[in-house]
């Protein structure tokens, strides 16, 4: 074991981890962490604290994570090189590992132009893959990324996240091999809607062996509605819908769509199950984690593993 | 080279209008080639400043001048013969020449009537892009001739993002993304290999991050 992470444990058990999301709030209410991490609890082994997810400020994610932890649960800190430079995650880090935190996704964020602080300069003094390599060189060597010695270094479990999806898809796998060369010990990957791509890709993965490397929780989200999948195909990038998911959703009445939806998430993540290389699953229930419980048990995922 | 754009005419005017007398100067290079502030430039603003001073019933005296390179001291030098004989100069070259002109002429306000944008490199006729920061360690020799530092939008060392759609940023569908050209072009110079080699975290002392850059060639210093 690198680290005293939950999700390390969980995976280096062997058995299929289960995470979620919690966006924090955009404004000083603690309780509003409490209120959606509840929702959460005894469903997953860990839940990703976003970090000013689509480039809208809200509370910190460190700081949101601690009410997490503070709850008994365990957060994975998200972390984007959008915002701060190498000098301000470090600290960041040593602070949020200081404060119980042990398992962090590094990423490198959406653009300014999306949220709503357009007028803003991003930073990306680090891309995430450098960002992957600084918090492993924290952890395994006791570095700073400018080479001097940490006091107490912080054992960070270390992810990233993957889009099979994006273009172009040749690279995709060479660019998680980047990923886990950098120094990654789980991945991420972006909600899969689209099976076929997604198993070529662990293919292409397993080819390489990477699957031995790495552990990789495949990424769902459940449609809300018909809208939503015809959202998510047309407006947001690098996202893969196809034109089935859409059309099964149309079959029933808009009353049904929820559950439809849900029902797709569940036949996914068991078709998924049986894939090689996949570790287990990260439900990204957007503004919908009322209903990530209901998703794990009908998924075959509970009760969760005590570790 | 260097491109730029003119201001807003409204802030051009602002700038000037406590003055009488104002020295327009243009530039030949940069500026020139991207049509912000050569010679033509130079008349077309100076006739639009008049055409509005007359409409407020003021009268402007400007005086054209288009500099060889306006971010040389030699060059520079030709307005001092004239310089007493305004109350402001606007000069239409980039930030460069403007506080060429500042610096050597510190008793005279200066107005920059352009925004200075990017180093770039002409598309087609009437069409620039950036294509340089200017970052002081070239990385083109292994990202296969396309910056990353200039053209991805989150100038990423490692690969492109997952909001690549159809070989665009997820920006703007008008904008290419840079790592799908680095990709495509590794390929056809069966160099792709090269891409799962890491970039570590870059030295930003280059570029800027250690203060204001200068060169000093010894072998050409008087």
């Amino acid at each position: 074991m690198k680290t005293e992470s939950k999700l390390e444990r969980i995976l280096t058990s062997g058995n299929l981890a289960v995470t979620s999301e919690c966006g924090p709030p955009r404004g000083a209410r603690p309780e509003k962490v409490r209120e959606k991490a509840g929702l959460l609890k005894d469903h997953v082994d860990a839940v990703n604290v976003t970090d000013n997810q689509t480039a809208m400020v809200r509370m910190s994610s460190w700081a949101a994570g601690v009410i997490i932890k503070q709850m008994g649960m365990d957060p994975i800190l998200q972390m984007v090189t959008r915002d701060r430079n190498r000098l301000a995650m470090q600290s960041d880090i040593i602070g949020a590992y200081s404060l119980g935190i042990n398992t962090m996704l590094c990423l490198s964020g959406d653009h300014p132009k999306f949220g709503d602080h357009a007028t803003a300069k991003s930073v990306y003094d680090l891309d995430s893959v450098q960002l992957v390599r600084m918090v492993q060189k924290m952890r395994d060597e006791g570095k700073f990324q400018g080479g001097a010695d940490i006091d107490c270094p912080p054992k960070m479990f270390v992810g990233a996240a993957s889009n099979p999806f994006a273009e172009p898809f040749d690279l995709r796998v060479s660019r998680l091999a980047k990923k886990i060369k950098a120094g990654a010990d789980f991945v991420q990957t972006q909600c899969i809607f689209n099976l076929d791509k997604f198993e070529k890709f662990m293919e292409m993965v397993c080819d390489r062996g990477l699957n031995e490397k790495v552990y990789l929780l495949a990424g769902i989200t459940p449609m809300k509605s018909a809208g939503m999948a015809k959202y998510m195909k047309n407006k947001v990038p690098g996202m893969d819908v196809p034109d089935e998911v859409i059309k099964r959703l149309e079959g029933v009445s808009k009353a049904e769509q929820p559950e439809e939806g849900i029902k797709i998430a569940v036949e996914s993540i068991q078709r998924l199950k049986e894939v090689k290389g996949v570790h287990g699953f990260h439900i990204m229930a957007i503004e919908w984690e009322e209903k990530v419980p209901q998703i794990v048990e009908k998924a075959g995922l509970f009760p969760r593993p005590a570790v | 080279m260097i491109t730029a754009e003119q201001k807003p005419l409204e802030e051009i005017i602002g700038y000037i209008e406590p003055y009488d007398r104002i020295f327009l100067v243009g530039c030949n290079e940069c500026v020139t080639v991207c049509a912000a502030g050569g010679r033509k430039e130079v008349g077309l603003l100076a006739s639009a400043l008049r055409l509005n001073s007359m409409k407020q019933g003021k009268t402007i005296e400007i005086k054209e001048i288009t500099l060889e390179r306006q971010c040389d001291p030699e060059y520079v030098e030709e307005l001092a013969s004239d310089i007493n004989r305004t109350d402001a100069v606007l000069s239409m070259a980039c930030g460069c020449g403007v506080q060429t002109l500042a610096a050597r002429y510190k008793e005279m306000p200066i107005f920059p009537a352009v925004n200075t944008l990017f180093m770039g490199a002409s598309e087609s006729q009437g069409i620039w892009s950036e294509r340089c920061r200017g970052c002081g360690d070239c990385l083109l020799g292994i990202t296969g001739g396309i910056c990353p530092v200039a053209r991805c939008s989150k100038s990423l060392f490692n690969g492109p993002c997952g909001g690549t759609c159809g070989g665009k940023c997820e920006i703007s569908p008008d904008v290419d993304c840079a790592w799908c050209l680095i990709w495509e072009r590794l390929k056809a110079l069966g160099m792709e290999k090269r891409y799962e080699e890491l970039m570590e975290a870059k030295d930003w002392r280059t570029s800027g991050g250690g203060g204001p850059r200068k060169i000093v060639r010894k072998d050409l210093v008087l």
